[in-house]
């Protein structure tokens, strides 16, 4: 049973013709490593799965994408609902002008939860899963702008976690962080996929040879090869792939 | 030969740069000199006419003796009217206009139409004023009148200042705060509201200065030309500094006479601003020390 199926999803930017009738398809508690380079499409198409292209104007978008076996675009659809469902990490952190605790906090509060206790114990689980904890636990009504770059990341991976996705879409989530926060963000990703249907976004080949169980290429605005991370990286079908992971271009 | 172009050169360069510097900084002293030498005037001439009595005794004897304590709380009655008014309906427009409406015709015809506003002479407020709320909907001259004139002249500068306020709100919020799953009024009211608050107080504050200043608008709507009491309630006429201060300047009993009256009158008036500007920075620093905490 899939987790995620994409099928003929086509994307315009205004004229701009963003994704191409892509069709793919996600198993339950895999990581897929999207890769390709600059401009292709990997960031339109993470946010196709918690419809966070509806928000930028002249987006038009037409295909089918079931999740969990639920067409996310159908028009009754509770995108509220989706989102929460399907939590996404972003490229820069992002985390809230509040204290680290209301920044994890957040997600669950905006979902109606008041219970004070349940809130207390939810935070600080998302904390000790995004490895956070140990640096934050003294400092928890301190602002999240004290925090480093890289534990400003894991906040926001902690604050996905909070409302219990079981989808994660991550977007070059350790782009901006040094060799360590992202040797820790990666060792997470490797813990949180025994919940979590993860699909990632990264430039750097080795990272989705270390975390991921598949990988898809993309090459302006169309998927070229997907399958096991292994099998693309040691015998890629297509030139293009080959090219690409070895440097050659892109 | 190259070495000594590149020297000519630079010369040149760093001589218009100078000039350049120079200019701007005598602009600026100017401005600043300006406005010192207005303050001065007034507070040399004012302040002798200042005391305990002036501030809080009913004028006296054709408006030469006594003191513009009507005035004074007439002001505030009109200050706190009109930011009644025209805070909440300025912010939540505002909010409509840049967190609702999507970029197109509505918006930009409610843009140009709130521009325009802003740019309508306060005299013209005053006469509209009069026309609807005095005599249409019956309020007389009055301070619930008065008020509804002078908030509908500050609304623009709330709009504008809000907006202001809501745009200096990274997007990147917003979109943290929908991908978390909620709604637009959720993240309107948890996460940009508190973001933008310093900057809107500021930006209310900033109007309150303008209305307290005004005489036009509050000409035909409540201000009494002399009027030795308290108002009681909002159907009441009451006495303002900026009419007071037109009326002792221009026709009083005793124009000469009142003069010193004058003076002090204006001095309040600015001191009343000054203090309201002072307010807001400091509501500001605490606001914007708290939305980082909380
Ligand atoms: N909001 C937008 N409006 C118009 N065009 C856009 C918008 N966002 C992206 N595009 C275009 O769509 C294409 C794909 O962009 P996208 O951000 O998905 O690429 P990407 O693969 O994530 O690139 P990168 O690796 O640089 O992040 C690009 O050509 C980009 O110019
Ligand atoms: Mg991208």
């Amino acid at each position: 049973m899939y987790k995620i199926q994409a099928r003929h999803v086509s994307l315009y930017y205004n004229d701009f013709h963003a994704l191409k009738g892509i069709t793919m398809d996600f198993l339950p508690n895999t990581v897929t490593a999207l890769i390709g380079p600059s401009g292709c499409g990997k960031s339109t198409f993470l946010r196709v799965f918690n419809r966070m292209n509806d928000l930028i104007s002249g987006v038009k978008i037409s295909g089918n994408v079931m999740i969990d076996g639920e067409d996310i675009y159908e028009s009754k659809k509770d995108i509220d609902e989706l989102r929460k469902k399907v939590g996404m990490v972003f490229q820069k952190p992002n985390p809230f002008p509040k204290s680290i605790f209301e920044n994890v906090a957040y997600g669950l509060r905006v979902n109606g939860e008041n219970d004070k206790k349940f809130i207390e114990e939810r935070v600080e689980r998302s904390l000790v899963q995004s490895a956070l904890w140990e640096e934050v636990k003294d400092k928890l009504k301190k602002s999240a702008f004290e925090l480093s770059g890289g534990q400003q990341q894991r906040l926001c991976i902690a604050r996905a976690l909070a409302i219990e996705p079981s989808i994660l879409l991550m977007d070059e989530p350790a782009s901006a962080l040094d060799p360590i926060s992202t040797a820790k963000i990666e060792e997470l990703i490797y813990e949180l996929k025994k919940n979590y249907t993860i699909i990632i976004v990264t430039h750097n080949m080795q990272q989705a040879g270390r975390v991921s169980d598949k990988t898809a290429f993309f090459y302006i605005g169309e998927l070229i090869e997907y399958g096991d991370t292994k099998e693309i990286f040691t015998n890629p079908k297509n030139p293009r792939t080959q090219n690409y992971i070895t440097g050659r271009f892109g | 030969m190259k070495m000594k172009l590149e020297k000519h050169t630079n010369k040149k360069k760093q001589l218009k740069q100078a000039i350049a510097f120079n200019l701007f900084r005598l602009m600026s002293f100017g401005v600043v000199a300006v406005l010192a030498i207005i303050l001065l005037f007034i507070i040399v001439r004012g302040a002798s006419a200042i005391n305990w009595t002036f501030l809080t005794a009913m004028p006296e004897e054709g408006m030469t003796k006594g003191g513009i304590f009507p005035a004074i709380i007439g002001t505030f009655y009109l200050i706190g009217g009109s930011m009644l008014f025209a805070c909440p309906i300025g912010v939540l427009s505002a909010i409509y206009i840049h967190e609702y409406t999507k970029a197109g015709f509505i918006k930009r015809f409610i843009k140009l139409m709130t521009n325009n506003l802003a740019g309508i002479p306060s005299i013209v407020f005053g006469l509209f004023g009069m026309t609807l709320f005095v005599n249409t909907l019956g309020f007389g001259d009055s301070i619930l009148a008065g008020s509804l004139t002078l908030g509908l002249l500050s609304l623009p500068v709330v709009i504008r200042t809000t907006e202001e306020a809501l745009k200096s709100v990274d997007d990147s919020f917003r979109i943290g705060s929908y991908a978390l799953g909620a709604t637009k009024l959720q993240t309107i009211r948890k996460v940009i509201l508190p973001i933008a608050f310093p900057n809107i107080i500021t930006g209310l504050i900033l109007s309150i200065g303008r209305v307290s200043g005004e005489t036009a608008p509050i000409l035909f709507t409540v201000a009494a030309y002399f009027l030795p009491k308290l108002p009681t309630s909002i159907f009441d006429q009451t006495m303002a500094l900026p009419y007071h201060l037109y009326v002792i300047s221009t026709s009083g009993t005793n124009v000469e006479a009142s003069r010193p009256m004058a003076y002090g009158t204006a001095l309040v008036l600015i001191a009343i601003v000054l203090i309201v500007n002072l307010l807001a920075n400091g509501l500001r620093r605490y606001f914007g020390n708290k939305v980082k905490m909380n």
